[in-house]
């Protein structure tokens, strides 16, 4: 079995699974953002009273972080008022952040587990060896009620980095060239297990962001083992024990892909599709590409890594008059680690706007919104008509890296070209 | 359950992701009349005030990819589409679609074989989807038992509300 499948089996109470059986497995964590007051409404219209296990479950209080209008304030209240009900023992409001960093942050994500929430991008959680899956409003209610949920067991794909990426490529770069050559149905209804060298070594920010996109490509969940810096990461915050899982040595993957990451450089995914992706050197040798704004955020974008390198290429330079930068630390103490070590002031100084740690412009709520014919390029994970505003406005997904240096210049620039970047 | 439908068809294209189904200004809405009066907005805002009455929606691959946001089926839902026939479908909206008892036909090619305004007849059982304009028989394919499960409770609710009361009964049960 792969590791996958013993998670599935281990909290389904059966020895063995297979690809293609259903099976209804105990969710060790149910997480609702605050998209989903639909939850409270299904959960009562089901007949629910009390949730089965008020510390297994918790809301993030992300998309809407704060309010930005009456009607997503309405919705948090009612959805404080269900939490308090419950006694919740977790409860993470507009202060917190993104919630698939604020998951980790706060000991719920650990490996072996299943973790289920109301987010496409739960997907995340492979980083550190968990099962995280996304759902709707009603499967989530379901949830709240039995504590279960059943799920089709997937097959897992293979997908193989090896090497080690060269100076001013980033993890963002290395899973949209991954996206671009899968497409973005390349794994509908599967597991995409990421193996190999680069992996083994790659930390634990950089396995988030990548994990994070795997849902660009259809899958229902993420792999990574865990190396040492994720087992440090949990134990030092993992609420609860926790067993990590490993696939069996003769374990055969539905297919497998394979990328030599040492020859990938500075990629991105054009406008409209997230698996239109290029190299950054082809798309600027057609020609300028004009921005008018950069965005580091999002749950796949928006770490003290991330703000670290935005910082390091903006130090001490000013963004072009008419240009503007929108900064969104993915949760609190990102933004308390950002501030520590500098970054925050040398991005402000640099001209740069800094929004409240949560999802922000990613999916076109508030706090950086484009207008029809604006040109965004953007550490985030969607690029899709419509996604960050107007759906005449257009959208390059990049490394955080590459939205700085492009920001600064005001076009399409490879982050190599304006300063001599670290790793 | 319902098996059988016939409609006039609005047809879109690939990767209609869920923000393109019900853009991300509009989630905070709860009512799901005023969802509805958003759905495709993100294709083209003058979907759903013309939607046909009884209508279906055509899709190319992967419908529905993207965000996990139940709003995308309740537009849907709600705008009037009886059932999405498509060539393939994204799995979160697939789930969230059989939870609220929404049909979808995975039948490939489908998009490339029919036009806007064109009625098809469908049978969700065989699978069987025919262009009532050419005459031409598709075969999609058959939905699983845990899907027709759901469909024929009427979603997921109807079970789950059945589960729960039953669950209330035994303590009391187990008394006597």
């Amino acid at each position: 079995m792969h590791a996958i499948e013993k998670i599935l089996a281990k909290n389904s109470g059966r020895k063995e699974v297979h690809a293609g059986e259903i099976v209804t497995a105990k969710v060790d964590f149910a997480e609702i953002n605050d998209l989903y007051l639909q939850t409270v409404y299904s959960f009562y219209e089901m007949g629910g009273e009390k949730v089965w296990d008020n510390e297994r479950c918790a809301f993030v209080f992300d998309h809407y972080a704060p309010t930005p209008d009456i009607k997503s304030a309405q919705n948090h209240k009612e959805m404080r008022e269900f939490a308090k009900k419950n006694y919740l023992k977790y409860h993470f409001d507009t202060n917190c952040g993104v919630c698939h960093q604020v998951m980790p942050e706060a000991g719920l994500a650990y490996p072996g587990m299943i973790l289920v929430a109301t987010d496409s991008h739960t997907t995340t959680h492979g980083a550190f060896g968990a099962f995280g899956t996304g759902v709707g409003a009603t499967d989530m209610a379901s949830i709240l009620l039995t504590g279960e949920l059943w799920f089709r067991v997937p097959e897992v794909i293979e997908v193989r980095l090896d090497g080690t990426t060269s100076q001013g490529v980033y993890p963002k770069d290395v899973i949209l060239t991954v996206l671009g050559k899968l497409k973005a149905d390349g794994a509908v209804y599967k597991a995409i297990d990421f193996t190999g060298s680069y992996v083994d070594q790659l930390n634990v920010a950089g396995r988030m962001t990548i994990c994070n996109m795997a849902v660009e490509m259809g899958a229902k969940t993420a792999y990574m083992q865990p190396n040492q810096d994720v087992l440090d990461y949990v134990n030092a915050r993992a609420v609860r024990p926790f067993e990590v899982q490993y696939s069996d040595p003769d374990f055969e993957y539905e297919e497998s892909h394979q990328f030599d990451v040492s020859i990938i450089g500075p990629t991105l995914s054009c406008p409209d599709s997230v698996d239109n992706v290029a190299t950054l050197s082809d798309v600027v040798s057609q020609g300028d590409v004009e921005v008018d704004q950069g965005y580091v955020g999002s749950c796949t974008g928006g770490r003290t890594e991330d703000i670290a390198e935005a910082a390091r290429i903006l130090k001490g330079h000013r963004i072009p008059k008419y240009k503007k930068l929108i900064v969104v630390p993915a949760s609190a103490e990102v933004m308390e680690e950002c501030m520590e070590k500098g970054y925050m002031k040398d991005l402000i100084l640099a001209g740069a706007t800094i929004a409240t740690p949560g999802c922000g412009a990613c999916l076109g709520a508030h706090q950086g919104i484009l207008a029809a014919g604006e040109v965004c390029i953007s550490s985030t994970n969607r690029n899709f008509p419509g996604r960050m505003g107007s759906t005449e406005a257009k959208i390059y997904l990049a490394s955080p890296a590459t939205v700085a240096a492009s920001i600064l210049a005001g076009k399409i620039t490879d982050p190599r070209e304006v300063v001599e970047v670290g790793q | 359950m319902k098996s059988f439908f016939r409609g006039q068809i609005i047809v879109v294209g690939n990767n209609i992701d869920t923000d393109q189904i019900y853009p991300g200004h509009f989630l905070a809405l709860t009512d799901p009349k005023e969802i509805a009066s958003h759905c495709l907005a993100g294709v083209d805002e003058t979907i759903a005030e013309n939607f046909p009455k009884n209508g279906l929606v055509v899709a190319g691959k992967n419908f529905g990819c993207g965000s996990s946001r139940e709003h995308a089926p309740i537009a849907l839902i709600n705008m009037g589409a009886s059932a999405i026939i498509a060539d393939s479908f994204a799995r979160i909206f697939y789930r969230n679609s059989i939870n609220l008892g929404m049909p979808l036909i995975v039948c490939k090619g489908i998009s490339q074989r029919v036009a806007d305004g064109q009625n098809l007849s469908v049978d969700i059982k065989t699978g069987t989807v025919t262009i009532e304009e050419t005459g031409e028989i598709m075969h999609g394919e058959n939905l699983s038992n845990q899907a027709m499960k759901i469909l024929e409770a009427g979603g997921i609710k109807p079970l789950m509300k059945a589960r729960m009361a039953k669950l209330r009964v035994q303590p009391i049960d187990s008394k006597n």
